[in-house]
């Protein structure tokens, strides 16, 4: 990085309110922040630390209920809070880019990809439109996208999602602006994938020297792609410091609790030693298809009573539809599925209560998980009174063992409803609620993609003392490796709705892999800033591209 | 120029004044233009225009001040959790809950208020309002006064039940249908449809024709005829929460149909069904005014404002309001209850004013 260069963008004091409860409340309390010319900020924190709030601040703009109510946003010498909304207009689009979380949701489906991409530069004068489109195809071919010429003509639903992320990284890029604003755009695809997406933004940026202000919660990403980092929290920063002296010697506690917090690890249990040994859960040779698209083919795996099995794949692969396969809710087309060695009927509707209460599910969402209308009591309470017939005294004191059991205080959350609640703590709801039934086998659906990493952590170890004391058995299906490796017992790794390989933890992240394993785990992104570069090198910085696609 | 012109220009200007000097800017560019207005109608119609105008304000101010005095009346004596949705209405739609609740006194205490018997004739055909009759006599000679009271219990009593049977016999089908889907869901759809296609006038003219006039059938036959579209919203909602996680963790439970209808998705879809049932209310309303003027609805001599606009119509032609009365009533309620329901649309909207 060469000294001194010149300032692009510099915020002083930035106070954000929020409307809540029919009052202003202040969500970003004087933040400052300087960005010189070609340079990379990464802005890391919780949900609710403010990072989206201060990305779109820079551009001048405020989320509908939101306000910039105080300090001064100055873009190349120009003052963006007093600056009319129609020059903002201009500024935005052109000069300054915004690239969101998921592009899916950002691309209008009734366009095709290249209409949207040539819309700013045709709207600004910059190009005509032949001259827009040709240099659109420029750009989807620096970016490696498949087909460069091409692509630009199918529709958002037509390319993958990854594609698409870079498709959108091409349209920020139309105008060439000054400063590229990334909003977590890795943080809904796969690891696989993400990384060509990394590379992607990654040799954008340094081909045109734009700004970028590099917006996640994923250490390990923000670690390849930027110069500085700032670490916030709750709307105030924590520190600022080159990406290197950040990541070797972090000053303040709460980032240093950031970077620990990956280091919950346990032992690995085997499996029984007896011969005779009966699986709580087997899954025998199952085939199963969606109408005529066939999306698992001969999967086969165990389960012991009190151990982890973690199912891993990239999204497509098949994790899910197995859960739904073994709870019921997708009949399998060949095979079956055993249950302390006997077969349970494919359809859950044919299952008798004490099947169905045995095998409970947490979900990914939580959201969507608990019912918003329902207070707390009743959702935990309902699977207790359904399957152990429990009421009144007794149904409440069981309802608040079990909200002690996950850690919230019976008193203060009994009478809440779910939209109340924090995701870690709707979170334990749905742990509650599938402890209540007293399984024996649980199947958690990614549970902790949607949280943040210390709230994390904190359900990874609720789970697993859980398991201890009740002795539970665990499918957990995830696509983060970093999981994997501090729950897991035994893998099960997914590709195209096949097993191709499985076997026990320690065994499966030591060489040789198969070489889908092997893929997956080298694009796990690791904390040294230099690792994006390194893999590439080894991969062959062509083949990006294909290597997820292997 | 006499003393009332120059007061209503001193006092709009005065007005004007101190909304400028207070900075009022919405207050004061309502009122200056006004004033303006004024100039210009003064002019052309002369002091009746002016008259009208302050009439007319005067009203205006009258229903806002009830509106704002009723809502707070009723944020007061509301528990806490409806106060405070309370807070969230407009005074539109204060204004109509204030309507819809006058409306169902009269109905309620009808024999109490109404000086005399629905039925009863008490002076000539046709006689001008005095100090016994507070709006004249109809076309036999009975208290128009007092039939309006016994109208509104008995055209917004026979509305009410004809909506709430047709949302329970729609909103039922169509919980049914988005839970079971399948060919059930199907064959409801497509009945549905079958019964949407006949032009609703033209097929409540037909059954009644053929099983005669009696409320049984009228409540029946329009129960039958809006059902389906309270179906098609029903399931349309439902089906959205269907989908949900928590839906297939209780299925999962082993839970029957009913618990998951009662439950888990009837608590997520009342906003828009309530909505749903005010408009529903308004049309129902009007299809029963509908029918009773052509004769078909409410059988004479019971009271209803539908039938009453027919039987006085004769009196248009000699220049006399007294026939719109009943139609004025049916519009104040339809207006009511679309503020009412206009509130509760966008509050289950999520569109949150900033």
């Amino acid at each position: 990085m060469v000294p001194r260069k010149e300032v692009l963008l510099e915020v002083k004091d930035l106070r954000i309110e929020g409307y809540s409860d029919e009052q202003w409340v202040e969500i970003v309390h004087g933040v400052d922040l300087t960005l010189h010319k070609g340079e990379v900020l990464g802005l890391i924190g919780e949900s609710g630390a403010g990072k989206s709030t201060i990305g779109l601040a820079s551009m001048g703009f405020a989320r509908d209920g939101c306000r910039i109510s105080g300090g001064s946003i100055e873009f190349d010498g120009m003052e963006l809070t007093t600056t009319p909304e129609s020059d903002l207009r201009a500024l935005r689009g052109s000069r300054i880019a915004y690239v969101a979380q998921s592009a899916a949701a950002s691309f209008n489906p009734a366009h095709r990809i290249i209409d949207q991409h040539t819309e700013a530069p045709i709207q600004y004068r910059i190009q005509k439109r032949v001259e827009a489109q040709e240099d659109a195809m420029e750009l989807y071919h620096r970016l490696r996208l498949p087909n460069p010429n091409e692509i630009g003509f199918r529709y958002p639903h037509q390319v993958s999602g990854g594609q698409l992320q870079r498709a959108m990284t091409a349209m920020a890029m139309a105008c060439r602006p000054d400063l590229i604003i990334f909003d977590e755009p890795t943080t809904a695809l796969d690891v696989t994938t993400q990384i060509e997406v990394l590379a992607a933004i990654r040799d954008i940026v340094d081909q045109f020297n734009t700004a970028a202000i590099y917006i996640t919660h994923d250490l390990a990403v923000v670690a390849q792609m930027a110069d500085t980092i700032k670490v916030l929290l709750k709307g105030e920063e924590v520190e600022e410091a080159p990406t290197e002296q950040m990541l070797d010697s972090p000053s303040e506690d709460y980032t240093k609790s950031l970077w620990a917090v990956r280091s919950f690890k346990r032992p690995q249990k085997d499996r029984p030693a007896e011969a005779d040994a009966v699986p709580i859960v087997s899954v025998k040779n199952v085939d199963a298809a969606y109408g005529k698209i066939q999306v698992l083919d001969d999967v086969s795996f165990d389960i012991y009573a009190g151990m982890t099995v973690a199912v891993v794949g990239e999204s497509g692969s098949g994790k899910s539809t197995t859960a739904r396969c073994i709870t019921g809710l997708l009949p399998p087309t060949k095979g079956e599925i055993l249950f302390n060695g006997e077969s349970l009927p494919p359809r859950y509707q044919d299952r008798s209560k004490d099947q169905l209460r045995q095998a409970q599910m947490i979900y990914q969402m939580a959201d969507t998980a608990l019912n918003p209308k329902i207070r707390i009591s009743e959702i935990i309470g309902r699977p207790a009174q359904f399957y152990g017939n429990l009421h009144g005294a007794e149904l409440k004191n069981r309802v608040d063992e079990l909200l002690d059991l996950i850690e919230l205080d019976p008193a203060k959350f009994y009478n809440r409803f779910p939209p109340e609640l924090s995701g870690g703590q709707k979170q334990r709801i749905g742990i509650a609620r599938a402890l209540a039934a007293e399984p024996s086998f649980i199947i958690c659906d990614e549970v902790t993609s949607a949280l943040d990493q210390l709230v994390a952590e904190g359900i990874l170890k609720l789970l697993d003392k859980l398991q201890e004391d009740l002795n539970l058995a665990y499918m957990f299906i995830t696509h983060d490796l970093a999981t994997v490796r501090s729950i897991a017992d035994e893998v099960v790794v997914m590709q195209k709705g096949k097993v191709v390989e499985q076997g026990p933890k320690d065994k499966m992240f030591t060489p040789p892999h198969h070489p889908y394993t092997d893929l997956l785990l080298s694009s796990v992104p690791e904390m040294d800033p230099n690792w994006l570069t390194t893999l590439l090198e080894e991969r062959g910085t062509d083949s990006i591209g294909e290597a997820a696609n292997v | 120029m006499n003393s009332f012109v120059i007061g209503y220009y001193a006092l709009l200007i005065g007005a004007s004044c101190l909304a400028a000097y207070f900075k009022q800017r919405q207050i004061f560019l309502l009122i200056f233009s006004l004033t303006l207005i004024s100039f210009v109608t003064g002019i052309i119609g002369g002091v009746p225009a002016l008259r009208f105008i302050t009439i007319a304000a005067g009203l205006l101010a009258l229903a806002a001040g009830v509106s704002y005095a009723f809502r707070e009346f009723l944020i007061i004596i509301s528990p806490d959790g409806v106060a405070k949705e309370l807070r969230t209405a407009p005074l539109t739609a204060a204004f109509g809950m204030f309507v819809i609740f006058t409306y169902a006194i009269a109905g309620i205490f009808a024999p109490v208020i109404a000086p005399f018997g629905e039925a009863e004739v008490i002076s000539s055909a046709f006689a001008p309002a005095d100090e016994n009759m507070l709006l004249g006599a109809d076309q036999l000679g009975r208290d128009m006064f007092s039939r309006i009271i016994y109208g509104a219990r008995n055209t917004v009593g026979l509305a009410l039940l004809a909506t709430a049977l047709a949302f329970i016999a729609g909103a039922l089908a169509g919980l049914l249908a988005a839970t079971k889907g399948g060919w059930f869901d199907q064959f409801m759809g497509r009945a549905a449809d079958v019964i949407m296609s006949i032009p609703s006038l033209i097929f409540a003219l037909l059954m009644l024709s053929i099983f005669g006039t009696s409320l049984v059938v009228i409540v029946v036959v329009i129960a039958l005829i809006y059902s389906p579209r309270v179906f098609r919203l029903t399931r349309a909602v439902a089906g959205n929460v269907v989908v949900m996680d928590y839906i297939e963790a209780a299925k999962l439970r082993g839970e029957g149909t009913w618990y998951l209808i009662r439950k888990e998705i009837l608590p997520n879809s009342t906003a828009p069904l309530i909505a749903e049932f005010g408009l529903e209310f308004c049309f129902v309303f009007l299809l029963i005014a509908g029918l009773s003027f052509l004769g078909l609805g409410i059988q004479p001599p019971t009271a209803d404002w539908g039938s009453m606009v027919r039987e006085n119509a004769t009196l248009i032609s000699f220049g006399e309001l007294t026939p719109l009365i009943p139609a004025a009533a049916i519009a104040l309620l339809t207006v009511a209850v679309n503020f009412v329901v206009d509130w509760m649309l966008f509050r289950s909207s999520g569109l949150k004013e900033v």
